[in-house]
């Protein structure tokens, strides 16, 4: 199957830095291709740097093959207006602003909103509609930034670490709407918790030092205890969460 | 008590024009980032094209319904001015903050030199309605009616901006901007959009104060602007960038103090105890009374 | 923050193919600066008439008031740069620490009748805590709210000065100087050439200090502060006190100035305690080259000649027969400066200082390649 995005020797540089050095990788067209590594290493640089994020002092390099569209180098509203969908770290929704706001934000002219397919997975959307995002708890505002997302139709989702700082019940929930969700479109997630990798994961990428690191099947790395403590630097317990 | 019914009105007065020209500023800070230094130029553009078409548009005139079409033209060369600003000099420094800022320092300084250059340095003869010059009897005070028409203006003027925030879909593209613009692009806006409409917002309300200003004043010189500029960009971060009900609080808060420690203490106490003002607030609470956090 | 770009030295990028006559050019070239201060230093023994450029001789009074001008605000650029390109800090109130320099000299002799010797080390010291205390609280934000709190206690500086608050500042009609409490070497029309010595000594020093500061591992914090803030948070610095330090030295520098300023004009004026000073710095450095070590020093000696000399070219008759609708706004200075500026922020980010190693490239492009 043709994969969905081809990224080729993508460097990012800010300031100075160079985060990225070169780093290549396809995304597959179905289910969920999860981008692991330590902290620090790129993973949220490299999903910025593909929808046209990096900081005005940022130096950006490499090609991003969306089916036949290239990503880099064109203005962030255009490459999400074609179907690439983005879910930032820290869920940023519109804290003073509520949540029916928040969806309607999202509703493009020239295409009908979705609200039947972000309200199925997230009836509590609906029942808090009148509330302002900012009082929400932490799930509500991670089930809001998707929910946001998907009132459109995407080619493909990056998501941004979606369970960080979540309480593990909401963990679990998130995971399941990101599996149903996976269900009609491709997801690349960066992702920390491994037990979240196991379930959705299929392919993984794993950078390091602003490399590619290793490729291949996600639960296959997972199964080998010492390749991914040598990749993550995580212990065997976590891993058998 | 007369006094102290005179001094609030004219302080209100005062805060009205304060309002009417951090409301833009706060706008447009707060969504693009730009700290304005044209602004104040938008507020004499209003001025000037307000006087010139008193004198020489047809149908215009400084009374009656001739002086509604001449402040309606100086609004309207005002907000022509701000958009042009925006479209040909900060649109091309998109999100190169800096760059901005000296953009508008530069036109700042040359354009008050223009209307120099045009009009000359000295205040000249503002035509206004004869009504504006007399005054009205409230509660045994006699208040100026330039300064009533002023806070009638300004309460207007906020209604409408708060209108059109919450009801229209580019009120609500603002609301979000202000609080994170990045994520508005990112779910396929094309916020630029939006940073022109501010600033026709900033610049017609600018010039609005400017001609209304120049109404209470009876005069307008090229300078006008500028001084009223940095009380409004005090005004501006104590009430929280990008929060127009926090620029409105600010105003009147500085327009009271001001008005009333200058006329209870010496002549520019006020002004100095409205910089302490800033600075308690700073110091208690960095990102002012209302809205984000003061950073850039 | 910002984005503030340095063009370092040009004369470290060069070509492996130069031509023999451009590598003994850049061989000299650490030496240019030392032949300029030369000619600075015997300047005031020529009776030279440059037509045009200045209205009298070289050595004489008015052209050496002119000169000594241009030479504080090349000092004053070159210390308000320590801010502005090399910390990235954009304060828009330069113009109070000036102000203090001034002032205080003028009132210290003139309201108190110290002497010059006492006077201004006062007024130093006075100005630089004020930046000091001033500071500690503006740097409680950053980016652009950073400059509008500057500019809001610049204004109080502006206020006090033209209400005359206990009579000290003479209001709006300025205050002369009481030259009984100055040396008499620095007094009169005929010791203009010492006050120009004077200016001279303080940009001098002003140009010593920034190069030492922006060469020390302080220094290369503040680069590092100007180029990703949270870079130095991370590395363990804070920079609250490292911006601070650059922002009290600053206005130390500034005030400084101001001494200086005040000799050569003999006294004190509102006008210099207007925010319109301080953007008139924001000019000169960006017109020079920020962060450069002569960009800002060459845009605040063209700034202020221009501002001067464009008056009188203004009101020549090559601009008076110009039509009207170009006439008027060419004899204003102002906007002839600032629609530069404004074209200079577009086309020439770099400023002057970007222009040289251009103008170097543009040379070696052009110049038959000799090789062996």
């Amino acid at each position: 199957m043709e994969p969905i995005l081809t990224v080729e020797e993508l460097s990012v540089r800010i300031a100075g830095l160079h985060i990225l050095q070169g780093v290549s990788f396809t995304v597959a067209p179905t289910g969920v291709t999860v981008l692991l590594g330590r902290n620090g290493v790129g993973k949220t640089t490299t999903l910025r740097a593909l929808v046209g994020l990096t900081p005005r002092n940022g130096e950006v390099r490499g090609t991003a093959q969306m089916g036949n569209r290239a990503l880099l180098g064109q203005p962030t509203h255009r490459l999400v207006r074609s179907g690439l969908g983005y879910v930032p770290e820290d869920r940023c929704v519109f804290a003073g602003l509520t949540v029916a706001e928040n969806l309607r934000l999202a509703e493009r002219r020239g295409s009908t909103p979705a609200y039947d397919r972000v309200f199925a997975l997230f009836p509590e959307l609906d029942r808090r509609s009148r509330q302002r995002a900012g009082s929400l708890s932490g799930g509500q505002q991670q089930m809001l930034a998707i929910g946001r997302v998907l009132i459109n139709d995407n080619r493909l989702l990056l998501v941004d670490e979606p369970t960080k700082g979540l309480a593990p019940k909401v963990v679990t929930e998130v995971a399941e709407v990101l599996e149903r969700v996976a269900e009609s479109v491709p997801v690349l997630l960066v992702e920390q918790n491994l037990a979240v990798v196991r379930r959705l994961a299929h392919d993984a990428v794993v950078l390091a030092a602003g490399q590619v690191a290793w490729t291949g099947n996600a639960q296959e790395l997972l199964a080998e205890t010492e390749l991914t403590r040598s990749l993550l630097g995580v212990g065997s317990a976590e891993v058998h969460h | 008590m007369d006094a102290v019914i005179l001094l609030t009105l004219t302080g209100l007065g005062l805060a009205a024009l304060y309002f009417l020209v951090a409301s833009g500023l706060s706008l447009v800070f707060g969504l693009a980032d730009v700290l304005n230094f044209a602004h104040g130029l938008f507020l004499g553009v209003g001025a000037y094209a307000t006087w010139w078409a008193a004198g020489n548009l047809p149908g215009a005139g400084p009374d009656g319904l001739g002086f509604v079409v001449a402040v309606a033209f100086g609004v309207a060369a005002g907000t022509l001015m701000a958009v042009l600003v925006e479209l040909v000099l900060i649109r091309p420094l998109y999100s190169r903050t800096i760059e901005q800022v000296l953009v508008t320092v530069g036109l700042s300084l040359a354009g008050v030199a223009l209307l120099q250059a045009t009009w000359g340095a000295d205040a000249r003869p503002f035509p206004r309605p004869e009504w504006t010059r007399q005054v009205t009897t409230i509660l045994g005070a006699q208040v100026p009616n330039g300064g009533l028409l002023l806070i009638v203006a300004a309460v207007l003027v906020l209604g409408a901006i708060l209108a059109f925030l919450q009801w229209t879909r580019y009120g609500l593209i603002i609301r979000a901007g202000v609080e994170n613009r990045e994520m508005v692009t990112a779910l396929g806006i094309d916020v630029r959009k939006a940073f022109t409409l501010v600033f026709a917002i900033g610049g017609a309300a600018a010039a609005l104060a400017g001609a209304l200003g120049s109404v209470y004043f009876g005069t307008v010189s090229p300078q006008q602007g500028g001084s009223l500029l940095i009380f409004a960009f005090i005004v501006v971060v104590i009430g929280g960038m990008g929060s127009v009900v926090g620029s409105a609080y600010a105003a009147v808060a500085v327009g009271l103090l001001q008005q009333f420690v200058n006329y209870y203490g010496t002549s520019g106490l006020g002004d100095i105890c409205v910089v302490a003002l800033l600075a308690v607030v700073l110091l208690l609470r960095p990102q002012g009374i209302a809205g984000k956090v003061a950073t850039a | 923050m910002t984005e503030v770009k340095s063009p370092e030295a040009p004369s470290a990028a060069v070509p492996s193919e130069l031509t023999t006559e451009s590598t003994r050019w850049s061989r000299l070239r650490p030496f240019l600066p030392l032949a300029v201060l030369a000619v600075a230093l015997i300047l005031p023994y020529s009776t030279l008439h440059l037509p045009g450029i200045f209205e009298g001789a070289l050595n004489s009074p008015g052209t050496l008031q002119l000169l000594a001008v241009c030479l504080v605000f090349g000092g004053l650029a070159a210390g308000y740069d320590l801010l502005f390109g090399r910390t990235g800090m954009l304060s828009f109130g330069h113009a109070l620490y000036f102000a203090a320099g001034v002032y205080g000299t003028d009132i210290l002799i003139t309201r108190a009748g110290l002497p010059l010797w006492q006077a201004a080390p006062l007024a130093i010291v006075g100005g630089t805590i004020l930046a000091g205390l001033i500071g500690a609280v503006a740097l409680r934000t950053v980016g652009i709210a950073f400059a509008m709190v500057t500019l809001a206690f610049a204004q109080v500086g502006a206020i006090l000065v033209a209400r005359d608050f206990g009579g000290l500042t003479g209001g709006e009609e300025g205050l002369p100087l009481d030259v009984s409490g100055v040396p008499a070497g620095l007094v009169g029309v005929a010791n203009t050439v010492n006050l120009y010595w004077l200016a001279l000594a303080y940009l001098v020093v002003v140009v010593f200090v920034v190069h030492r500061v922006s060469g020390s591992p302080t220094g290369r914090v503040l680069a590092g502060l100007r180029d990703d803030e949270r870079r130095i948070g991370v590395l363990g610095l804070d920079p609250y006190r490292f911006k601070l330090v650059a922002f009290t030295l600053a206005g130390g520098l500034a005030a400084a100035g101001g001494v200086v300023y005040c000799l050569i004009v003999g006294g004190a004026s509102p006008h210099i305690t207007s925010s319109e000073l301080t953007l008139s710095l924001l000019v000169m450095v960006v017109l020079g080259g920020p962060g450069t070590r002569w960009g800002p020093v060459l845009g605040g000696i063209l700034y202020m000649y221009l501002d001067h000399r464009l008056v009188s070219v203004g009101s020549s008759g090559a601009i008076d027969a110009l039509p009207a609708f170009l006439s008027r706004p060419l004899s204003q200075p102002l906007f002839v400066l600032g629609t530069v500026f404004i074209l200079a922020v577009y086309f020439f980010p770099g400023g002057l200082a970007s222009l040289a190693p251009r103008l170097t490239l543009l040379r070696n492009a052009l110049s038959p390649r000799r090789r062996g």
